[in-house]
């Protein structure tokens, strides 16, 4: 007989074309939360794939902090342009002028928590009833426990100790009237699968994943890039150095890695040899054992 | 031999990775969590933070050693409880395979979560405590993976370290399970001795066991073949989504997308439409990267065909001369999944591939005593947990095959109609 093999990235590939799909059948309204970031691309990717030769059937959306890398937005623009996909922003910056949010104080003020308000604000103004994230279960504990299809409440809100089974290929996506779901099809994903993804599909990514030059400040041993959103405490000076990001998100909390890595092969490298997680280099992710929990239950990513 | 070459990871290997999922199974007190830890530390899935984070939660609570399952219960009132709640998906890779590990908790909501966690698994991993031998938890735990077709099941004998190693113990383990096994329908068991906590026979052989032949749990894991666990003779291809592109360039263009969920289709075969019975051919098969020769399972892909017949959501082609059975009236084994109970002549919402309808529960014929694996016939509640055969009519016929025959077409959840809870798991008989 013939050898049916699927390798894994294969196999992971059409898990998660299935849950798109899945959505696209059960929802009447989605939509993709879109970043510019590494994951949310794939998700993009994903999308074409299992709509083509058809377009993606839902829109894109990006939760702007305003305290984004210039060089992220830049390639939202230019992908969105290039696929012609639907793109709707909308501001936390918004939500703050209309007294919906307040910034934190501090010297790295996150807006990290306050995209949450803005999300759901949006996704209520569009009723959108599933929002696709592009999470994977390897990168916080908390995310271990999410299902694919995940129920939030009229509030948004998820109940971690109360979630719907998931069985077979079975996906259950009913829901009342003013709840909506998260979806993340990369849930079976570790960072590993996306870079390796990413490289066997010659797809392209922000250089801000790429080594290059920058100035960054050494705070609670996390490299800042500087940046207009960062106060300088006592002591604390910009410094040039030779490093690359492994997530992107606010310029406030993501934090750089010393690294000469200028392609996906380099790349793939160290995140094999790698010691410390992705989000290891995430400051929202290290203020307390449950902060992701915590977030999430709110209604964040 | 220069090690930093050794240690450059072979990316085109890499690629060529297949993918294990399996489950574990166990109490508190079978070492499951130390077991996990123990993987992941040593195939180098756990990080450096994640250690220092858990590190220092042992030292603040006092423990004297590493707590693993700090690792494995994520949400905060697990950590809180000492207990695990809920399945939890974790991850590591070797240089063969990768492997997703579905971490079901051992004693609350026992059957619901692992009938969940085994719902996807090629393989469980079931542990016995050396000192205990086969309790009534291990015949619970066999019998969920043989219910739920985990085609191998790999008994660990933990904590041989407790017992001097000694040979007589895990062959008398490894002989009760095996007549306890012989009522159950699992086709491949294998038997590993090992001691979690210090290490033997799980990544590197033991030194304490030099009469223990076989191979390491880890060794094991990489080389089960699973190749052939999928069912690659009784083509099914339900529908999930109609692609129109209603653009100039596919003006025509009309795709049925889906996931194989059996047999090969390959362009040019004769298909038949469920339920409307027309026939046609297979045009194309399509991705977004080209045409392809053939496709099986589980690819997602979008087929065209030579000419229109209806077709939406919930249908499913299939070869004209092997169809699967079609019926109102289904007999089920179903495990019971929420806190209210299973209603008699009640009406749920049911889902079967992409396929929704309405179905009443018409009896419930009897409950597994899943720890003597005997029928009670006079007990026919089905509440949490639980675990019976219910005959159920359908609004509208189903096109099924037999559980055992694939787990996809003959498989279903049925939802509350009135809360949206997924309440049941039904494996067609």
């Amino acid at each position: 007989m013939a050898s049916y093999n699927l390798t894994h990235l294969k196999q992971l590939e059409a898990e998660a074309i299935f849950i798109m799909r899945e959505v696209a059948a059960q929802f009447e309204k989605p939509v993709l939360l879109f970043s510019g970031g590494k994951d949310s691309i794939v998700m993009v990717r994903l999308a074409q794939k299992a709509f083509a030769p058809a377009k993606i059937p839902f829109p894109l959306m990006h939760i702007d902090t305003g305290h984004n890398f210039v060089e992220a937005l830049e390639f939202r623009d230019d992908m969105v342009k290039k696929i012609g996909a639907n793109l709707i922003v909308r501001y936390v910056q918004d939500s703050i002028d209309q007294g919906r949010a307040q910034d934190e104080k501090g010297p790295n003020p996150s807006r990290n928590g306050l995209q949450t308000i803005t999300l759901l604000d949006a996704l209520e103004e569009f009723k959108f009833d599933a929002a696709f994230g592009g999470g994977r279960r390897d990168e916080e504990k908390a995310r271990a426990k999410e299902r694919f299809f995940s129920h939030r409440d009229e509030f948004g809100q998820w109940d971690p100790k109360n979630q719907r089974p998931e069985l077979w290929n079975l996906f259950n996506g009913r829901k009342n009237p003013g709840e909506h779901f998260r979806v993340f099809p990369l849930s079976n994903w570790t960072e590993m699968d996306v870079w390796q993804y990413i490289a066997s599909e010659k797809m392209e990514i922000p250089n801000l994943y790429f080594t290059h030059k920058r100035e960054v400040v050494v705070r609670d041993g996390a490299l800042l890039a500087k940046s207009d959103f960062i106060t300088l405490l006592n002591g604390e000076k910009y410094e040039e150095r030779i490093v690359r990001f492994r997530t992107v998100g606010d310029m406030t909390c993501t934090g750089a890695v010393e690294s000469t890595a200028d392609n996906l092969d380099d790349i793939i490298q160290e995140v094999a040899s790698a010691r410390q997680t992705e989000r290891g280099t995430r400051a929202d992710d290290k203020r307390s054992e449950a902060a992701m929990e915590d977030r999430k239950k709110q209604g964040y990513f | 031999m220069n090690t930093e070459i050794e240690e450059k990871l072979d990316s085109q290997k890499y690629l060529e990775m297949d993918l294990l999922r399996f489950t574990t199974a166990g109490s508190v007190d079978d070492g499951k969590s130390t077991l996990i830890g123990r993987l992941l530390y040593d195939s180098k899935a756990i990080f450096e933070d994640q250690m220092d984070a858990i590190e220092e939660v042992s030292n603040r609570k006092g423990k004297g050693y590493v707590d693993l399952s700090l690792l494995t219960d994520g949400l905060r009132a697990e950590r809180e409880q000492g207990i695990t709640i809920d399945v939890a998906y974790r991850y590591f890779a070797t240089p063969k395979r990768k492997f997703i590990i579905s971490d079901t908790p051992g004693h609350i909501q026992y059957t619901r979560n692992m009938v969940t966690g085994a719902s996807t698994a090629n393989l469980a991993i079931i542990l016995v405590d050396a000192r205990k031998g086969v309790i009534e938890q291990t015949c619970r735990h066999s019998f969920i993976a043989s219910l739920l077709q985990i085609k191998h099941v790999v008994v660990c004998i933990n904590k041989m370290d407790l017992v001097d190693f000694k040979q007589e113990v895990f062959d008398k383990i490894q002989q009760d399970y095996k007549d306890f096994a012989s009522k159950l329908s699992i086709p491949d068991i294998r038997f590993i001795p090992i001691s979690a906590l210090l290490g033997d026979n799980v990544v590197d052989r033991s030194e304490n066991m030099s009469w223990y032949e076989g191979s390491t749990l880890l060794h094991t894991l990489e080389n089960v073949n699973i190749s052939s666990d999928q069912n690659f003779v009784d083509a099914r291809f339900p529908v999930q989504y109609v692609i129109r592109p209603q653009s100039d360039e596919f003006h025509d263009f009309r795709g049925y997308a889906g996931r194989v969920e059996g047999g090969v289709f390959k362009p040019g075969d004769e298909v038949i439409a469920l339920p409307s019975g027309f026939n046609a051919k297979i045009k194309t098969i399509e991705t977004i990267d080209g045409q392809l020769d053939e496709a099986f399972p589980p690819m997602s892909v979008t087929i065209t065909l030579d000419r229109e017949i209806d077709i939406s959501r919930g249908d499913m082609l299939v070869k004209p001369n092997n169809q699967p059975q079609n019926s109102q009236d289904v007999e089920l084994m179903i495990c019971w999944l929420n806190e209210k109970k299973l209603v008699p002549n009640g009406k749920y919402v049911i889902r079967h591939t992409t396929k929704e309808a309405r179905c009443i529960v018409k009896e419930v014929r009897y409950k597994m005593n899943i720890n003597t694996l005997h029928r009670v016939e006079d007990d026919t509640t089905i509440g949490l947990n639980d675990i019976g055969r219910i005959l159920i009519r359908t609004t509208a016929p189903l096109f099924y095959d037999s559980y055992t025959k694939n787990r996809f077409t003959g498989s279903v959840i049925l939802i509350d109609e009135f809360t949206n809870e997924t309440v049941g798991a039904g494996m067609i008989i």
